[in-house]
């Protein structure tokens, strides 16, 4: 009875969702009265040791250089077959692009109970219930995982990474690595800017901007607060910004500490892709605008004027010149 | 080829959720149901691009879910869809419904399983996954673009990011999302073609349920928007610093 959590990397380094993962395994180990061990599939360049922080004793890698590419089957048999190898009854995974397509694979293979897209530590007082966010964030509904293996996938940003002291013994696994039927044959990857599902801060635009000319105000209040930037799908759909900056139901969920909506009306369609951010802030010309009903804080008003003055008061506060 | 589509039944998006008998029941008072839309906009309606351009292929279309899924069914089938399978069962576990989608895929032998990227009723992104385990296939999830060239799918999905480009010799699963297709109205044509499409009714295969809903809670109420006036911006970001704490 152990818990064991997969580590997410991409170009060779351990991606931040991986803190949270490991921080909730080492919570729920904790609780469980058990111990919480780490896996990462192929090759890193990070000190995998220093993991241990997070409160994890031990990492499993299986460092093939294949595995650097994702292949879900694969990599889910190794997972499954870990599992199995160290005892583990909870598998923890992040509900990210590729947490939730492998936490489902090994889920199946492990014949185990999935929740996907939990929002906090299990209820163990009285068998396992997983509370997950539903209805596109509208509700929360408690789950109760009645089979001996269990999976939960936690959503990103649900909880904060909790770095102490320690330090993690890393040892290689010797699993057989399947040959993968997925060859990937090219990367695209948006360089320069944050990763929207990662950004802890969001900046986003509506069709009150005017137009793709007039995104300086936005970019410049980002810049200060080393925010991601997104948009509203009229804004994605009219090609002002490119279309991964789109969120919203269709285009990307986002679950930031601090969600900016500049010109946006808030549409539910808007909202069911930013509800779950912890703070929104909202400036809109239009006190009729129902994203003032879901925000935290708001100003009625003309956003050309205000952000500029938003920039130069945070740059005060944080003493950028 | 033969292509099968996976169809879940779920609430409008602007659905208000409430529940009833103790919040263990969503309450369907004033639901309006739909196909769940990355279903229908992008799975299916690929589906249907590739029977347009090679007319041999077979689409099946199959949901889990009990009588009041036909109406759901039968407007996919008027979009496009040769013939639905029901399998007559109602589950909220995703291994269990998963498990159906493999039997039936299992017997009749797809080269594509389509599923849209997640349900906006659960929002688990689950089915996909679970569905190729359980056929030993592939699985390309999030997928915004599919070409196909003989046994060969070359399959563009999103990634953390950005996107990467893969190529998989078929049978595949892919779940699907914006960019795939572009949604499209059923005509009048489709809709009474629809009324003669089979629609099989299936008793589900022995599987185990092995996640249950306890009950639902909604989340706690916003305390309000606090207002800034517009002349004050100095105010708000003094309340975001000191008070929210959010940089």
């Amino acid at each position: 009875m152990s818990v064991l959590v997969y580590i997410d990397q991409s170009d060779n380094h351990v991606k931040k969702s991986a803190y949270e993962v490991l921080t909730y395994g080492a919570k729920l180990a904790a609780q469980m009265g058990t111990t919480a061990a780490g896996i990462i599939l192929g090759k890193v360049n990070d000190n995998l040791a220093e993991l241990g922080k997070y409160g994890v004793t031990t990492i499993h890698q299986v460092s093939n250089e294949r595995l650097n590419q994702l292949d879900t089957q694969v990599a889910a048999k190794i997972i499954a077959d870990a599992a199995q190898a160290t005892g583990a009854t909870v598998l923890v995974f992040s509900q990210n692009h590729s947490g939730k397509a492998i936490a489902a694979r090994v889920a199946a293979r492990l014949k185990a109970g999935l929740v996907a897209g939990a929002a906090g530590l299990p209820d163990t007082s009285n068998g396992f219930v997983v509370k997950k966010t539903v209805f596109s964030g509208k509700a929360f509904a408690n789950i109760s995982i009645n089979s001996p293996i269990k999976v939960i996938a936690l959503n990103p940003n649900s909880i904060s990474a909790v770095a102490g002291e320690g330090s993690a013994t890393v040892a290689e696994l010797n699993i057989a690595v399947d040959a993968p039927k997925v060859t990937i044959t090219a990367v695209n990857k948006i360089t320069g800017e944050i990763p929207l599902t990662e950004a802890d801060i969001v900046v986003s635009g509506g069709r009150g901007l005017k137009g793709p000319e007039n995104w300086g105000v936005l970019l410049d209040l980002a810049k200060v607060l080393g925010a991601g930037t997104a948009c509203s799908r009229p804004v994605g759909d009219a090609h002002w910004r490119p279309h991964h900056e789109h969120v919203g139901q269709t285009g990307v969920q986002v679950a930031p500490n601090l969600y900016i909506a500049l010109g946006i009306s808030g549409a539910i369609q808007h909202l069911a892709g930013v509800n779950r951010s912890k703070i929104m802030v909202v400036i809109n010309k239009d006190p009729e605008a129902p994203f003032f009903k879901a925000a935290d804080y708001g100003i009625v008003g003309d956003l050309f004027e205000i952000v500029p003055q938003m920039t130069a008061e945070i740059k005060k506060i944080k003493g950028i010149a | 080829m033969k292509i099968l589509v996976c169809i879940s039944k779920t609430p409008d998006t602007t659905t208000k959720i409430a529940f009833k008998d103790g919040n263990t029941q969503l309450d369907e008072n004033g639901v309006q149901w739909i196909i769940n839309p990355y279903d229908e906009w992008y799975s299916l309606v690929r589906a249907i691009e590739l029977k347009e351009k090679d007319p041999s292929t077979i689409i099946h279309l199959v949901t889990v879910g009990g009588a009041d899924c036909d109406p759901i069914i039968r407007k996919a089938l008027a979009l496009g869809g040769d013939e639905a399978f029901r399998i007559n069962a109602e589950s909220t576990d995703s291994y269990f419904i998963a498990a159906q989608i493999a039997d039936l895929a299992n017997k009749n032998g797809y080269d594509l399983i389509f599923t849209g990227k997640e349900a906006i009723d659960y929002n688990s992104a689950a089915i996909g996954g679970m569905v190729a385990e359980l056929v030993g296939a592939p699985y390309l999830s999030l997928a915004t673009l599919f070409e196909l060239n003989g046994q060969t799918a070359t399959i563009t999905r999103e990634i953390e990011g950005g996107e990467e480009v893969a190529i998989v010799a078929l049978p595949v699963v892919m779940s699907c999302q914006k960019g795939m297709a572009e949604q499209r109205i059923p005509n009048m044509r489709g809709i009474m073609a629809a009324r003669t499409k089979p629609l099989q009714v299936i008793e589900p295969a022995a599987v185990d349920t092995l996640t249950s809903i306890v009950g639902f809670e909604l989340p706690p109420a916003k305390a309000g928007c606090k207002m800034v006036a517009a002349d004050n911006v100095a105010e708000l970001v003094r309340l975001l610093h000191e008070e929210a704490k959010a940089f």
